[in-house]
């Protein structure tokens, strides 16, 4: 197939003009965390004439206990991941392997509640935190994010566990294996894109969450980065240098994350496309 | 509990059975599943069926939180408050609004820039896709900061700078101030964090559809517009309807949008329902009234989902 040379310039240049709406903001920030000492909004031109420096992240690192903040998410995150992906593919799993009475009501009960608002859902949860004694806990936290989210990864990961061969499957209970072996040696790891897919949504989600860590945490010392931040902010208001590079701290796991994995998604779905044509 | 006897067979017909077989049939097989499921139950139980309930309870009644205090039945009267609520006014027109702005012009790029980066002669496709997402994987209040930096007052803001420089405007635009100004901001906001959604899911699906239906369809002489007129949107009509659903979901899921932006302001102009639920509850200890605004927005929500797979699903294969 041919194509007017023409049209694909014309192309070509609506989607730099896309990537530059959405890359533009993020230059601009980072260019922001070189300017020195601005205690004020800093104008455009010094923004665009700063020299890159790591000065103003060294500040906001050693300054207010980033650090700790960071290890905080980090724990929290790295917890409420492996605990959802688990619970997650366990309880898919039950769905898509065994027929048992109530599991057609049982499943329409989980995709109806994923129709509602969680928000309804927050009061509730806390309530339920706080008769079990865990308010102002990491447990607390954990049971939230992987209790509240056991849904949602059941019912995603159940698509997935559906293509798994069933020749698979019984080449395993022919050797006499049971459910608990089918479950590691064959669904999981058949279903790994699916499963580190899952892992990030579950880890940005947790890592970049607000609402519920600020309701359930109260000490200082144990707060997550997305509250230090809001803290942080609210502390330093003008200071916009500390602020992204504080800001740019804070993203920076999720992005190499994203850009590690996203390389593997996308082979696995290009392949798809180029294997016919 | 004794073991059950395995006298029926597997393929006896259920219907057939006598209901103390079946019970027992069924009662070994939740034996079975039970290590699987139990855990995924009571974590959906306690922290998702539990207090969607519960919250319905507490739409009906003055909540205390306070330990031993009581929480009385007040029937209706946490509805009817919030018909005589400025503050509800607002944040219902709001988030209908959001929803009406948002989700035309992110179903539109969305589509728009799939389709493009889709064509057969455009190179980096990964690398497209990776900048068009980047805003979605970036935290909430990171892009709120950022925000409020671009668009921030006086011209040492970068938008009103860029307006300035380019003669569009002739005073900065005091951007958060005024109520329609901060409304601008945020459907941007929501826009500009979400469209990537979109653009990485019809790409996906644009990937999925066969390319012999285009080479049969190149064959017979047809057109690029022709080809993407009659094949490609029709190949698109299931995704449209899960991309729709979705984008409606989370216009009117809007929170840390306004939330981290305005929270409400000026004056509570800029409130929708969410950050109005969330502010009634934790603020201001109004445990009931928010119950009984997320009731009602769960309402809505359920009822547009319901109305929209009715509609749009007709079509579809399944």
């Amino acid at each position: 197939m041919k194509t007017n040379p023409i049209a694909k310039v014309i192309v070509y240049m609506i989607l730099i003009l896309g990537v530059l709406v959405f890359i533009t903001p993020f230059i601009y920030m980072i260019l922001t965390t070189f300017v020195k000492g601005a205690y004020s909004l800093p104008r455009p031109s010094e923004v665009f004439s700063a020299v890159p420096n790591l000065d103003n992240y060294e500040v906001v690192w050693t300054k207010n206990n980033f650090f700790r903040f960071f290890l905080n998410s980090l724990l929290v995150a790295g917890v409420a991941t492996v605990g959802s992906v688990f619970f997650g593919a366990l309880t898919a799993y039950a769905f898509v392997r065994f027929t048992f009475p109530f599991k057609e009501f049982i499943f329409r009960v989980f995709i109806f509640t994923m129709m509602i608002p969680l928000v309804l859902a927050i009061v509730p949860q806390f309530t339920v935190v706080k008769s079990l004694g865990l308010v102002n806990t990491y447990y607390g936290l954990w049971l939230i994010y992987i209790g509240g989210g056991i849904v949602g990864s059941t019912f995603f990961l159940r698509g997935f566990f559906e293509k798994v061969p069933k020749e698979l499957v019984e080449s395993i209970v022919m050797d006499g294996g049971g459910n608990w072996r089918i479950f590691w040696n064959i669904y999981l790891p058949l279903s790994k894109p699916a499963l580190g897919t899952m892992a990030i949504f579950a880890f940005s989600g947790t890592w970049d969450e607000y609402f519920v860590a600020l309701t359930i945490i109260k000490d200082e010392m144990m707060r997550t980065l997305p509250i230090a931040l809001m803290m942080f902010q609210g502390k330093y208001a003008s200071n916009w240098s500390w602020i992204f590079a504080a800001s740019i701290i804070a993203i920076l796991p999720v992005i190499i994350i994203y850009i590690i994995f996203q390389k593997k998604f996308v082979q696995g779905g290009m392949n798809e496309g180029s294997v016919k044509g | 509990m004794l073991p059950v006897k395995e006298t029926n067979h597997p393929e006896i017909n259920i219907e057939k059975d006598p209901f103390s077989v079946r019970f027992k049939k069924g009662l070994k097989q939740w034996r079975e599943v039970f290590p699987f499921l139990f855990l995924g139950l009571l974590g959906a139980g306690v922290f998702v069926i539990f207090p969607l309930i519960k919250g319905v309870i507490m739409s009906f009644q003055d909540y205390n939180i306070m330990p031993g205090a009581e929480s009385p039945f007040v029937g209706l009267e946490n509805y009817m408050r919030a018909f005589e609520d400025e503050n509800f006014k607002y944040a219902v027109r709001n988030t209908i609004l959001n929803t009406l702005v948002t989700v035309p012009v992110n179903w539109f790029f969305g589509l728009f820039f799939a389709v493009l980066i889709n064509l057969h002669f455009v190179k980096y496709k990964i690398t497209f896709r990776t900048l068009y997402y980047l805003p979605i994987i970036t935290s909430w209040i990171v892009v709120a900061f950022l925000f409020r930096y671009l668009f921030a007052d006086g011209d040492s803001g970068l938008i009103n700078f860029m307006l300035l420089k380019a003669g569009l405007v002739n005073e900065p635009i005091s951007w958060l101030q005024n109520q329609w100004t901060a409304m601008v901001v945020i459907w941007l906001f929501h826009i500009w964090k979400t469209v990537g959604w979109t653009v990485v899911i019809y790409l996906a699906a644009l990937q999925g559809i066969s390319k012999d239906i285009y080479e049969a369809a190149a064959i017979d002489g047809s057109d690029g517009f022709k080809t993407f007129r009659y094949i490609t949107i029709p190949q698109l009509r299931p995704i449209t309807a899960f991309v729709l659903i979705n984008l409606v979901m989370g216009a009117f899921n809007i929170f840390p949008q306004v939330y981290f932006i305005t929270n409400g302001g000026p004056m509570g102009q800029t409130e929708v329902l969410q950050s109005m639920i969330y502010k009634e509850a934790f603020n201001n200890f109004n445990f009931g009234y928010s119950s009984a605004l997320s009731v009602m927005m769960g309402l809505t929500i359920f009822l547009i989902t319901l109305a929209q797979q009715k509609k749009l699903g007709k079509n579809t294969d399944e």
